[in-house]
């Protein structure tokens, strides 16, 4: 075992924070657009959007350790994400890299590099939500198209995406082998996107309704009956983890912060036994959850691919954002009732634990493909 | 940055599992329970041959000179085994000779200490049961040359067959000392007490009127305070690193009683009420190995973080070995509340594991100040 940083990485470290020394202002709003716009041009031209891609993929080229100091780097800053384009950087990139035809990876790769598309994700449908695999919006082929029927829905982003990267049925009688995945621009005739406002009132997802949609067949992402095996792997990057625990990080300290503030019984919050336990145990459990990333990028350097054991990080994240929210709120006592940042934080972590997979889903994934205890 | 164990510490722990394996099943286990002696010395002669008691002795004093990141590899498989012997205790004797003795001292105990020839142990706990260098009460008085030991220990592991006693006592005006006692010295008795884990064997240990000559006394080294925090700390990462494996043992027995009975026409592990929290129990265990194996590393390496990473280790250890320990009884139904069925033993073993060299309130609050709160 090894935790120290190489000579080569520890100056890779060096060279983010001078970058983020640069060009992140001290002060900024991460959702003002304009400033967005300019950061992901940053991004792009500095190489650091699909940095750990191959190569001849027009990526960095970067190892994942990089990648890994890249994304610590800039959570420390709260800089950011890289990139506006999440999903198309962490799955779709990397599923047209190992599946895409190369006029595919011509097509959408440079876009994606250059921070110029955004992409949305078309698994869920109203009738197939955990059971993903019951999906039925159907794509029939018509010559040299399919012909896409059929609705998703909590759709992030398709509102603004300009592509979807989405699971259609193209067979009935097989279960995962009738599944198929195909990439639609979203501004193809016969679809229709309505927004579904979340709890707090924001837009974030949507319905996306497809009625004779014609897509060439030669925007399908591997081949026709091969979906699930597409999204398998792109499900084990959405919940590799590590920038989830370096995110739980600035989560942790603020939740300190908030305990040096409060007063309980006179005195300082954190002055309290009980409030000490809680805030180690939470370190201590964000603390494992960074380690156990770093074990599973060891299995991936070690030429193993990400698969099952990215449920552990996304179960104990799961676990952890329930007990902090309900920790800060009671933290915060009746203040609790009144707008602000922990109360939207209270609100919005509900849906980063539904999202991806419940936790339910892991567990089972954890009891059956790991434990190798009998399916539902 | 590498996260795996080498080949060789793979090998090493292959070899210490084929040996368990064959000499140290469960009906072992339950035999040696039921001895007076608690473990056995011929398999405790055959560890020390194999060069296991003196993994992290230095070369020069018989040892293998190696870390504890061999030590973790080799006390996970101990603890999946529910290994008894006095090996932790035997083991932090060493270190403390190791760690804080002159030559002339090592020279004296260690070569025994690494073949298991004689065995040690740690007196540390008094009355007030707090695994901390300020709760030592006993005190020395001088006499001539030496001092002199008047009082008791409790909860001394593995008293009653150790001839080697690492003590914590204070002398003069309250200045906290160690030194190393044999057990047959003039003065000293031990008073064995009932274990609920009776692999994990303790006793009370009475002192009166028993010499420490000065070449007794470990000086080397920092503060005496920070030599005790540092033993305790190496008792905590011992424990943790036991832990990992009972609770992976716990699991690994839970889930194929999940496979094999068979209610309402299916295994119970088709139930999610019994799967979930399987599930649940592997997480914990997988994360707690991150910590464990990490703290390891920081000891070997001398790295700053390390009393921080061994008390999230031990604190979370105790948490999962708790709700292992629970959580593999209910799911067995009545057979988990019978003596016949193993499970039995791991319950047992984490009322142990929970609370020794510091529990999750103890370690939580220790990392909470480590933090910065
Ligand atoms: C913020 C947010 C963003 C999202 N973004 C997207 C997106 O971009 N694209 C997309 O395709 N989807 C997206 N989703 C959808 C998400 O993947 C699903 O919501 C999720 O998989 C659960 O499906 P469901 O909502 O239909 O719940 P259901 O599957 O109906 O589950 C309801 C409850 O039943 C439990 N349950 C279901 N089946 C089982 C079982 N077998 N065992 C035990 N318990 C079970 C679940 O754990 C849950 O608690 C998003 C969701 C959220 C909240």
């Amino acid at each position: 075992m090894d935790f120290d940083f190489s000579p080569e990485e520890d100056a890779f470290r060096a060279r983010v924070q001078s970058f983020l020394d640069a060009h992140l202002p001290s002060e900024f709003d991460a959702r003002d657009p304009d400033f967005l716009k300019q950061w992901n041009r940053a991004l792009g031209e500095a190489g650091w959007l699909g940095f750990a891609w191959p190569k001849e993929a027009g990526g960095g080229g970067a190892t994942i350790i990089e990648q890994f100091i890249l994304k610590e780097e800039m959570s420390a800053r709260r800089a950011p994400p890289l990139g506006s384009d999440f999903m198309g950087l962490t799955w779709v990139g990397p599923a047209l890299i190992e599946h895409g035809s190369d006029e595919q990876k011509q097509q959408f790769l440079p876009e994606l590099l250059a921070g110029e598309s955004c992409w949305c994700t078309g698994y869920s449908e109203p009738g197939a939500g955990s059971d993903l695999a019951s999906l039925s919006t159907r794509a029939e082929r018509d010559g040299d198209d399919y012909v896409v029927n059929g609705q998703k829905i909590w759709t992030t982003l398709a509102h603004v995406a300009k592509y979807i990267f989405m699971l259609v049925r193209t067979e009935s009688s097989s279960r995962y082998g009738g599944i198929t995945c195909v990439l639609i621009p979203m501004d193809s005739p016969g679809i229709e996107i309505q927004p579904i406002p979340n709890l707090s009132g924001e837009v974030s997802f949507n319905q996306v309704f497809f009625k004779d949609v014609r897509v060439p067949v030669a925007s399908r992402l591997g081949k026709e009956g091969e979906g699930w095996r597409v999204v398998v792997g792109a499900l084990a990057n959405e919940r590799s983890g590590i920038s989830e625990a370096t995110e739980k990080l600035r989560h942790i300290e603020d939740l300190e912060e908030l305990a040096r503030k409060v007063m309980r019984g006179g005195r300082p919050a954190v002055e309290d036994p009980e409030v000490r336990r809680k805030l180690a145990s939470f370190r201590t459990r964000i603390a494992a959850m960074r380690l156990t990333g770093m074990r599973h990028l060891t299995n991936q350097l070690q030429g193993r691919r990400p698969s099952s054991e990215t449920s552990i990080n996304k179960l104990l994240r799961g676990q952890l954002e329930i007990e902090m929210d309900a920790f800060a709120m009671g933290l915060l006592g009746t203040q609790a009732q009144t707008q602000g940042r922990w109360q939207y934080l209270s609100l919005s972590y509900h849906g980063t634990v539904i999202g991806g997979g419940t936790p339910n889903i892991q567990r089972n994934i954890i009891a059956e493909r790991i434990l190798g205890l009998p399916k539902d | 940055m590498n996260f795996a164990f080498s080949e060789e510490q793979e090998f090493l722990r292959n070899e210490v599992r084929k040996l368990l394996d064959t000499r140290c099943g469960l009906p072992q286990v339950r035999e040696l329970a039921a001895s007076p002696e608690g473990y056995s010395l011929e398999l405790w002669g055959q560890i020390g041959e194999l060069g296991w008691l003196g993994l992290t002795i230095p070369e020069a004093y018989g040892g293998g000179g190696l870390g504890w990141e061999e030590l973790v590899i080799l006390l996970e498989e101990t603890g999946r085994h529910l290994f008894p012997s006095p090996l932790i205790s035997t083991l932090l004797c060493a270190e403390a000779i190791t760690r804080f003795g002159n030559d002339a001292q090592r020279q004296r105990w260690l070569p025994d200490l690494a073949i298991g020839s004689r065995i040690g142990t740690l007196a540390f706990l008094e009355e007030s049961d707090h695994w901390s260098a300020d709760a030592v009460g006993l005190c020395a008085r001088r006499d001539g040359e030496g001092l002199v030991l008047d009082g008791e220990k409790r909860f001394v592991q593995d008293i009653a067959a150790a001839d080697l006693v690492v003590v914590v006592f204070r002398c003069d005006a309250g200045e906290l000392r160690i030194a190393v006692i044999e057990s047959g010295s003039d003065g000293v008795s031990v008073q064995s007490r009932e274990p609920i884990d009776a692999t994990k064997r303790f006793g009370d240990l009475t002192l009166s009127g028993v010499r420490v000559p000065p070449d007794a006394l470990l000086e080397g080294g920092g503060s005496a305070t920070q030599q005790i925090q540092e033993i305790l700390q190496l008792g905590a990462l011992a424990t943790a690193s036991e832990i990992v494996g009972t609770a992976e043992g716990a699991l690994a027995l839970t889930v194929q009683y999940a496979k094999d009975r068979e209610q309402f026409q299916q295994p119970i592990g088709h139930f999610q009420g019994v799967k979930h929290p399987l599930a649940e129990t592997y997480m914990e265990i997988e994360t707690l190995k991150s910590l464990v194996y990490f703290a390891a590393w920081a000891l070997d390496n001398g790295d700053d973080g390390v009393a921080l990473a061994t008390s999230q280790a031990k604190a979370y250890a105790s948490e999962v070995i708790t709700r292992a320990g629970v959580t593999g009884i209910q799911l067995h139904g009545a057979v988990g509340y019978t003596l016949e069925y193993d499970i039995q033993l791991y319950l047992k073993r984490s009322k142990w594991a929970r609370p020794m060299y510091g529990d999750e309130i103890h370690h939580y609050e220790r990392a909470a100040t480590l933090g910065g709160l």
